[in-house]
């Protein structure tokens, strides 16, 4: 479990995120929601210490995670954001072996190896594994970035906006891995989303922020209704059943 | 595939290598002419600078880049070897080139050197602090305190005695014919020290290639580590500035070759290609210096004018691969 505790940021002197408390269970995909500008990166962020909060502690288990060496964190907690520009060439194999690293520093065992080869058939790459990153298409190189952290193996893994920039058909494969990953391998995901509809069919939890401040947390169930949804993001959304998903049809909202 | 590159790479580091020692014995031994007990030993102390100073500056400016992640940055960008000039010119102005700074060439080289760490580890003191400024206010700081510096040995140059700035001149423009030779054994201690010490952040370095946010997330302490790489960086810059003065392009070519010529992310090979590169350059172009343009002109006009071209191509590669 991530328990985060009053967690606050200022950048200057605007709060970005404010006293937010919440408890990440495991085993669960959890996604944070909330319009633009609501803190769900930073609050990511903070979690993942990217980026260090002014106040509030986060609990990795019952250990605070500033007191973790980063190397150990490393084999817990796994963070992708979502720009990820690397000036050297590398092919897709090299960037999934990076995975390794808080484990082998550098210096690839057997074993590592083994766990490449595994998430690299994880995520469809196996026969194009020898390709250069700058040779793929924006849906191949997000699951190569996908691949090297299911390779660096942790129980928590944590993703900023994946699904920005891909296409229906890439969204849907990627969320049905990160599902795969929970319900098999007992992985836990949180998520940061913009599409609603894909959190609602997706995620186990939702967690609503808006304006820095915690709004709503709770199953999915208590959060994708037209009313809680007023609250995240003032609109009307009406929602509708459909295959045993809630949908929400936000297009002519206001 | 992955090892056919491996294997590639070691054929051309090994290209470069016989390069580097053909050109180093060629300048050794060509035309030596009147006594070869004389000219020899100081041959050699001239080819052990220049070895020192091209393993210097190629370390120093691929780790600079990495931690900088922008491949047309040198780390002189943050004014180090301003503060060279403004170390010798101030010593030469209140002192004269008679006092003891100038004099005890270990002393002078001692105080250069300090000063230049001082400098650099002030500035990144107070600039640099992790995720509240980035590391471009800390160039750009450097960049403009470079430009102040510059601007302020201009002032005492102007100033100073005619004679008195004429022996200033010789230090400061980088020279491989006159060698201070007592200081090569005290420069190739600190180069190796940094060896030593730089060894064990090359695999971080190696991940550093894939951004803050990722290396943070495969447990690199990041900031801690750019911190080490700056100060290292400045230790190598200025102990080659104090031995031979500033050669200014020679990093930036040197490190961009070798990206070009070595496919890899690999910095223990990268280094290793760059530092190559640059002793053929260094040792290479002062044989030219020698035998072909015979002494009429120097080997930093040749540097500053075959890297003024290349940065150029550099600047205009980029902008159309951004596009």
């Amino acid at each position: 479990m991530i328990e985060i505790k009053g967690l606050t940021k200022f950048f200057g002197k605007k709060p970005v995120v404010e006293d937010v408390s919440v408890k990440i269970e495991s085993g669960k995909i959890t996604s944070f929601i909330g319009p633009n500008g609501a803190g769900k990166s930073t609050l990511l962020s903070m979690v993942s210490r990217l980026l260090d909060s002014d106040t509030g502690e986060v609990l990795l288990e019952t250990t605070n995670v500033k007191k973790m060496k980063s190397q150990d964190f490393a084999k817990r907690v796994a963070i992708l954001k979502q720009s990820n520009f690397i000036n050297v060439r590398l092919t897709i194999r090299e960037l999934v072996a990076f995975g390794r690293y808080p484990y082998s520093k550098g210096r690839l065992t057997a074993e590592d190896n083994a766990k490449v080869d595994e998430a690299l058939e994880y995520m469809n790459l196996t026969d194009m594994q020898d390709k250069f990153l700058d040779e793929l298409s924006g849906g191949q190189k997000q699951r190569a970035f996908i691949s090297m952290v299911i390779a660096q193996d942790t129980d928590y893994i944590l993703l900023d906006e994946p699904l920005n920039n891909l296409d229906m058909k890439h969204s849907v494969q990627i969320m049905k891995i990160l599902r795969k990953l929970v319900d098999e391998l007992g992985k836990t995901v949180i998520i940061v989303l913009h599409d609603i509809n894909f959190a609602s069919v997706y995620s186990d939890r939702i967690v609503a922020l808006k304006d820095g401040r915690l709004v709503k947390d709770g199953l999915t169930s208590e959060i994708i209704n037209t009313d809680s949804l007023r609250e995240v993001y003032d609109m009307t959304i009406p929602v509708q059943e459909q295959g045993g998903c809630r949908i929400c049809v936000y297009f002519q909202s206001h | 595939m992955q090892n056919n590159v491996k294997k590639r790479n070691t054929v051309k580091i090994l290209i470069l290598l016989v390069i580097a020692i053909v050109s180093i014995i060629g300048f050794l031994f060509y035309n030596i002419q009147g006594s070869f007990s004389y000219a020899f030993p100081k041959r050699v102390v001239r080819v052990c600078a220049m070895t020192i100073t091209g393993i210097a500056i190629a370390y120093a400016t691929v780790m600079f880049q990495t931690v900088t992640r922008n491949r047309i940055l040198t780390p002189s960008i943050i004014g180090i070897d301003s503060m060279y000039e403004v170390v010798q010119t101030v010593i030469y102005f209140f002192l004269g080139s008679a006092s003891i700074f100038v004099v005890d060439r270990y002393l002078n080289f001692g105080t250069a050197i300090v000063a230049m760490v001082i400098f650099a580890i002030l500035l990144y003191r107070f600039l640099f602090r992790a995720d509240k400024y980035p590391i471009f206010l800390l160039l750009l700081a450097g960049m403009i305190i470079g430009t102040l510096l510059g601007s302020l040995v201009n002032f005492l140059q102007v100033i100073i005695d005619p004679i008195e700035y004429l022996s200033l001149q010789n230090r400061l423009f980088a020279s491989f014919t006159n060698v201070k030779s007592e200081l090569v054994g005290i420069s190739a201690i600190i180069l190796i020290a940094c060896f030593l010490y730089g060894a064990r952040l090359m695999r971080d370095l190696d991940v550093m290639n894939l951004g803050r946010d990722n290396a943070i997330n495969l447990g690199i302490d990041y900031d801690k580590i750019v911190l080490r790489v700056l100060i290292l960086a400045s230790i190598l810059l200025a102990t080659s500035t104090a031995l031979v003065g500033p050669v200014t392009f020679l990093g930036l070519i040197v490190s961009n070759l070798a990206y070009q010529f070595l496919v890899t992310y690999k910095h223990s090979i990268l280094i290793l290609g760059a530092s190559l590169i640059s002793i053929i350059a260094l040792v290479g172009g002062q044989f030219l210096v020698l035998h072909v343009f015979e002494l009429q002109t120097t080997i930093s006009v040749i540097i500053n004018f075959i890297g003024g071209l290349y940065f150029i191509y550099l600047l205009l590669k980029e902008s159309r691969s951004a596009r």
